[in-house]
């Protein structure tokens, strides 16, 4: 049989009047809110703890347990959605809120209910203008229906929604950098505890999840836990969008249960290399997630269990394709590029780190590396690790910590020979930009 | 100087009520003296935000510069934003942004001497399964080629 998705959540993708309130609500849209209203919020809860939902934006962390954290009394509190999907590699969320803004705003809408907020911002990164567009349109609807407002469908539950745009900053997607960049301020992470659970959003309690961990809230209410568990794995359960890109015939957003086999993903749903190329390596996980060659590649199992065995883990569901006819130096220092780029500064090891890693990998790209320069770049990443406020460092470093010993011979011999063993020649930079001022 | 339009000054004070806490209008603000003042922003833009909104100036001069996505010097009629970062680059970004600075005489971040356009190299966009990509404005092309990437910018006038 043809390799599949599993369409749980993209199930009326394919319809573009989903978009629309009408569209949605033929499609079951608003049903399952009218029956979470009528629930204890107490029981919502139990459900998504229950069914073993773990949050989609990239730590894994259960969403009911998250949920569980907040203070059990009167304390206004704020629900926020992070649609700011910033890490190299993923654009499921983007594909969520263009086709199916209505999915998101009645997932948020029940778990504003759940965990007693009567406001909530969907914070969505500044380049996302039809994303923007398209929800705001969308909230109007809802507005109008009533399913936002005060006292949602008679229920006497008071629910208010907005929409934040970003301004270009991946740390904002961190969510301490993100509160403070909803505050008007820099986006600057904060040391925790405390967690935004407990004191976020100007001091508030405030929960903040993915926009597919959000919109899978609907799907647990209307399934139950106990039929959602079943899809995936014991514990991964449910299915996952996985945003495939790099060196594949098909790139795409695809939808799968978690445990689906990298292998599938790759030369089923995503048809293969191009002819004549070999797969290299595999980055399952968005560009922090460790790399996997081609033989960890072809037994990965897409699931949180799986992936942290092989070393490496499921972040957000970005999986990058490289084949053999790529660098690895290049590839390590683009990403290294990137993360110089958007550390925030305020930790002496990121700040100062990732403009080594940065530096270094640029060097022996130029043709002018140093054969200790290969160990000064596992030494630089080695003392970036769990020192900092954010987890930036850390995901600037196991790029480093993987690339480097899985494709040594790469790094040797660019530095012996001052030129990529693949390509056969240097660079001056690793960007046009580089190369040629 | 610099004044804001009595429009967006109202868009200004709107954004004020917006939110739960008056100082969160800043970033929408700064988006609005950055329309208002050909796509950058400039000391006299701050002033002016801070005048309106009755913030202190060194505020929100430290947001201002704290994001990308507000413009720290003059970029050309079209801000064509080439997305570089990995999946990009697998597909051929560097192909694309070099092709598009040699056709228009031109280098990464330098505007036009026609002043049309701006040619940058930006990080990961959300749209790597389209790849190579670029955002011009608000709008992503995606899935290009240099040549279909030059042929785009030749129809814009
Ligand atoms: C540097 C950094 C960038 C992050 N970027 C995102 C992001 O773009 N989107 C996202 O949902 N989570 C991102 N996260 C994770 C968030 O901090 C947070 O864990 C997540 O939004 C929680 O939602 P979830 O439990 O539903 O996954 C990032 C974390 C770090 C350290
Ligand atoms: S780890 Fe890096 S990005 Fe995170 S707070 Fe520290 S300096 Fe900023
Ligand atoms: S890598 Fe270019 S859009 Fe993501």
């Amino acid at each position: 049989m043809a390799i599949q998705e599993t369409k749980y959540l993209t199930e009326f993708y394919h319809l573009p009047e989903f978009k629309g309130i009408d569209g949605y609500k033929k499609n079951g849209g608003y049903v399952e809110l009218e029956k979470a209203l009528k629930m204890q919020p107490q029981a919502i809860i139990d459900e998504v703890k229950a069914s073993g939902l773990r949050g989609r934006g990239g730590a894994g962390f259960s969403t009911g347990m998250k949920w569980g954290f907040l203070p059990k009394n009167n304390e206004p509190r704020y629900l926020l959605c992070n649609a700011d999907e910033g890490e190299p590699g993923t654009f499921k969320d983007r594909m969520m809120m263009e086709k199916a803004p209505h999915q998101l705003i009645e997932g948020m809408i029940i778990s504003g209910f759940a965990i007693g907020s009567k406001k909530s911002y969907i914070y969505v990164r500044g380049e996302y203008d039809q994303s923007i567009n398209t929800l705001e349109t969308a909230i109007q609807e809802a507005y109008k229906a009533g399913y936002l407002g005060k006292n949602i469908l008679g229920s006497g539950f008071d629910h208010d929604m907005d929409v934040y745009r970003g301004a270009g900053a991946y740390i904002c997607g961190e969510e301490t950098g993100m509160i403070s960049s909803l505050e008007g301020l820099k986006g600057q992470p904060k040391l925790k505890p405390p967690f935004p659970a407990v004191q976020g959003y100007l001091k508030k309690p405030t929960i903040v999840n993915n926009v597919e961990t959000l919109a899978v809230v609907k799907y647990v209410i209307r399934d139950g836990a106990a039929h959602y568990k079943k899809i995936g794995t014991e514990k991964s359960t449910g299915t996952k969008l996985f945003s495939l890109s790099g060196n594949v015939m098909k790139p795409g957003n695809f939808e799968v249960p978690l445990g689906f086999p990298l292998k599938d993903m790759v030369f089923g749903l995503g048809g293969g290399m191009k002819p004549g190329r070999q797969l290299k390596a595999v980055i399952p996980g968005g560009s922090s997630a460790p790399v996997l060659n081609a033989e960890e590649s072809n037994r990965a199992l897409l699931d949180y269990e799986n992936l942290a065995q092989m070393g490496t883990m499921l972040g957000s569901g970005a999986i990058i394709v490289i084949d053999d006819s790529n660098c690895m130096v290049q590839c390590l220092s683009n990403l290294m590029h990137f993360y110089h780029h958007e550390s925030c500064g305020q930790c002496t090891p990121c700040r100062e780190g990732t403009g080594w890693l940065d530096k270094i990998t640029r060097s022996i790209l130029s043709g002018k590396g140093r054969l200790q320069d290969i160990e000064l770049l596992l030494k630089v990443a080695d003392n970036m690790k769990g020192k900092t406020i954010c987890a930036l460092s850390d995901a600037a470093a196991l790029p480093v910590l993987s690339f480097v010993p899985k494709f040594r011979d790469e790094f040797e011999y660019f530095v012996r020979e001052g030129k990529s063993k693949v390509k056969g020649t240097a660079y001056k930079g690793h960007s046009y930009a580089e190369m040629h001022h | 100087m610099f004044q804001l339009s009595s429009e967006g000054k109202q868009q200004v004070l709107n954004e004020l009520k917006r939110y739960e806490s008056k100082q969160s209008a800043v970033l929408p603000a700064l988006y609005i003296g950055q329309r208002e003042n050909k796509g950058f922003i400039t000391p006299a833009v701050i002033q002016e935000l801070s005048r309106v909104m009755e913030i202190p100036e060194s505020q929100i001069n430290e947001v201002f510069t704290f994001y990308t996505m507000y413009n720290k010097k003059n970029v050309g009629k079209y801000h064509v934003q080439v997305c570089r970062t990995l999946s990009c680059m697998l597909n051929g970004a560097e192909e694309l942004v070099g092709h598009l600075c040699e056709q228009l005489n031109t280098r990464v971040d330098q505007m036009t001497t026609d002043g049309r356009f701006t040619i940058s190299e930006v990080e990961c966009l959300g749209s790597c399964g389209t790849a190579p990509m670029m955002q011009i404005g608000d709008k992503y092309f995606e899935n290009l080629t240099p040549e279909s990437a030059m042929n785009l910018l030749r129809t814009m006038k």
